[in-house]
């Protein structure tokens, strides 16, 4: 397809049901899908003669601890026959396993461990689903937005064991995350204060 | 009577000259013949996308640099086309063609580092004398323009961080004239050379489609013999007003991927030259207040410069909620930056895109069937930079 709006109608009327919300913006299309469907919906716009996104860019997630359904995957594509790019998204609780796509797309392999490692999130019929960019050992997983900035311990060699070893974080002075937030805009306070005053009119 | 013989596990690094930085390689060696390698990576990880979470826009740049060090101003180039695209703001020509010039200097320094350092680790010492020197020569031009060598900081959203210094374009034109020649020197050295020619033709083949399966980018597709390149295809910037060819392999082996990085340095040192005739005076950053910050001289006269000045570096600006993909085409390929807006001050995620990490994913692939002493031969020519690779 030659351009994104025929692209658009191409996908929506062969997958009617799969697509939950198309979109297109700053030049690329964004597609929402369901866990179960999004398998089909990456084969057919790899191997349909009319979309051919043959080249997987990224896998990744976004983290929203305060929904239900708190990862949303992000799946990067690119097609070099009609030079355009596809995001496809679809949103999975936390303790959900999803089908791995390294049958589909080779280049997913790290990519997945990558989401598992940053993550946690487990893909079934991966063969190789190791922690990839973590230290050995490491617990937890640093992108969720529960993971402190400063994590939980710390590597520093001792000499008295004559090993390096790992211990709890002993921080000097607390991370100081300040609030910007400019009082003419009105602060958190305030604005909740206002939209408390305004439901009670 | 049969008697049977276990593989060889070898360790190759972490510290390995020929690793090219922190890679643990875990190869298993049938005598002398690889089956399999396993590379280990994230002995780098510093977690630059979780630190980009917690700063503003602009003190996010500065991360950028960090990732592939041999090129900083190109991944910078990424971030800022990003913030820019969803603040919806305009880059002034000059700023366009300031920030063109220096991701093609970033180019030459990256592909000079290559090619020199896979020929150091197939035996060939000179090269990399004579092309250090040349990078030495273009750092100096970082420095002049952004105050440091490496790590520049120098690229907003809306353009470049200060104007070039007197003299500089004419350093760097002058630069343009030479350079071709020590290219020509270093070609002499290793191109048709046959000790390099016997390490490299017919090594590390890479065929059209499995270089897209395993999403490669940048040399490792051109090699192949595919013609991609976002400069041309995705044109960001003033990079459609260029003239520049495509360099394209033939066999996908590591000597087509070594010709494409000459001929890639030889069409940037055009660009560089259209550039510095094209280019005029004018504005060098955007010249949205809320956005760029004021002069020094402005913040001593003007009572709305200071505020904004004291909100920039405070606050920062915010970007208002959104989600983009930008790539860019860094010498290693298609770097890109996956940004999701709140509306606050600072990136609700960003996801960073390296090359080398899908170069580095196909080793295995690369490598199994080859001699143990191919391996940094294909090492080499995939071009890998720790700093970008492990984040």
């Amino acid at each position: 397809m030659n351009s994104l709006e025929d692209l658009e109608k191409k996908i929506n009327s062969e997958l009617t049901t799969k697509i939950n919300n198309s979109e297109i913006k700053h030049n690329q299309i964004y597609l929402e899908t369901d866990k179960d469907d999004f398998l089909d919906v990456i084969l057919f716009l790899k191997t349909n003669l009319d979309t051919k996104f043959q080249q997987l860019i990224d896998i990744t997630v976004v983290d929203y601890p305060e929904n239900n359904q708190r990862f949303q995957m992000v799946y990067l594509f690119l097609s070099h026959e009609f030079n355009q790019r596809l995001v496809l998204k679809y949103s999975i609780s936390e303790n959900e396993v999803i089908p791995s796509l390294t049958s589909v797309f080779p280049a997913a392999n790290w990519m997945e461990r990558e989401v598992f490692d940053m993550y946690g999130v487990n893909f079934k019929d991966h063969p190789d689903l190791r922690r990839i960019l973590t230290d050995y050992g490491f617990e937890g997983h640093p992108l969720r937005k529960d993971f402190p900035l400063t994590g939980h311990s710390e590597v520093r060699y001792s000499e008295d064991q004559k090993k390096v070893i790992s211990e709890p974080v002993k921080l000097e002075q607390n991370y100081r995350n300040f609030d910007y937030e400019s009082p003419w805009e009105g602060t958190k306070y305030i604005k909740e204060e206002i939209e408390n005053n305004d439901k009670k009119n | 009577m049969t008697k049977k013989i276990k593989n060889l596990n070898l360790n190759f690094g972490p510290q390995h000259p020929a690793a090219h930085g922190v890679l643990r390689l875990i190869l298993e060696l049938d005598g002398e013949v690889v089956e399999k390698a396993d590379p280990h990576i994230g002995l780098l990880h510093r977690g630059t996308e979780k630190l980009i979470e917690n700063k503003t826009y602009m003190q996010a740049v500065p991360y950028f640099d960090r990732l592939d060090y041999v090129a900083p101003m190109n991944q910078e180039h990424a971030f800022a086309l990003a913030v820019e695209k969803i603040l919806k703001i305009d880059v002034p020509i000059r700023a366009q063609y300031i920030r063109v010039i220096f991701c093609e200097i970033g180019r030459i320094l990256s592909h000079i580092l290559n090619v020199t350092t896979q020929a150091l680790d197939v035996g060939a010492l000179t090269p990399s004398l004579w092309g250090f020197e040349e990078r030495e020569t273009l750092m100096t031009f970082y420095e002049r323009a952004s105050g440091s060598r490496l790590h520049a900081n120098y690229f907003r959203a809306g353009g470049v961080h200060q104007d070039l210094p007197k003299g500089l374009e004419e350093d760097i034109s002058n630069f343009c004239d030479t350079f071709p020649k020590v290219i020509n020197d270093l070609e002499s050295l290793l191109t048709d050379n046959r000790i390099f020619k016997q390490r490299n033709v017919d090594i590390g083949i890479v065929s059209k489609e499995d270089a897209l399966d395993y999403s490669f980018s940048g040399v490792m597709i051109r090699g192949s013999g595919v013609p991609w390149d976002l400069r041309k295809s995705q044109p960001y910037d003033c990079y459609e007003d260029l003239d520049f060819k495509i360099p394209v392999g033939k066999n996908g082996d590591c000597y087509d991927r070594y010709l494409c990085r000459i001929e890639e340095m030889k069409e940037s040192v055009s660009i560089i030259k259209q550039c510095l005739s094209k280019m005029e005076k004018g504005p060098i950053k955007s010249l949205d207040g809320k956005i760029s910050p004021p002069s020094k001289k402005d913040i001593k006269q003007s009572m709305e410069a200071l505020i904004h000045h004291f909100k920039l570096f405070t606050e920062g600006y915010r970007v208002p909620k959104d989600e983009i993909y930008t790539a860019v085409e860094a010498p290693k390929g298609e770097f890109g930056v996956y940004l999701i807006s709140d509306g606050s001050s600072k990136p609700y995620k960003c996801k960073i895109r390296a090359p080398g990490f899908s170069h580095l994913q196909s080793m295995d692939y690369l490598i199994k069937g080859h001699m143990l002493a191919d391996v940094p031969a294909v090492l080499g020519s995939l071009d890998i930079v720790f700093g970008e690779v492990d984040r």
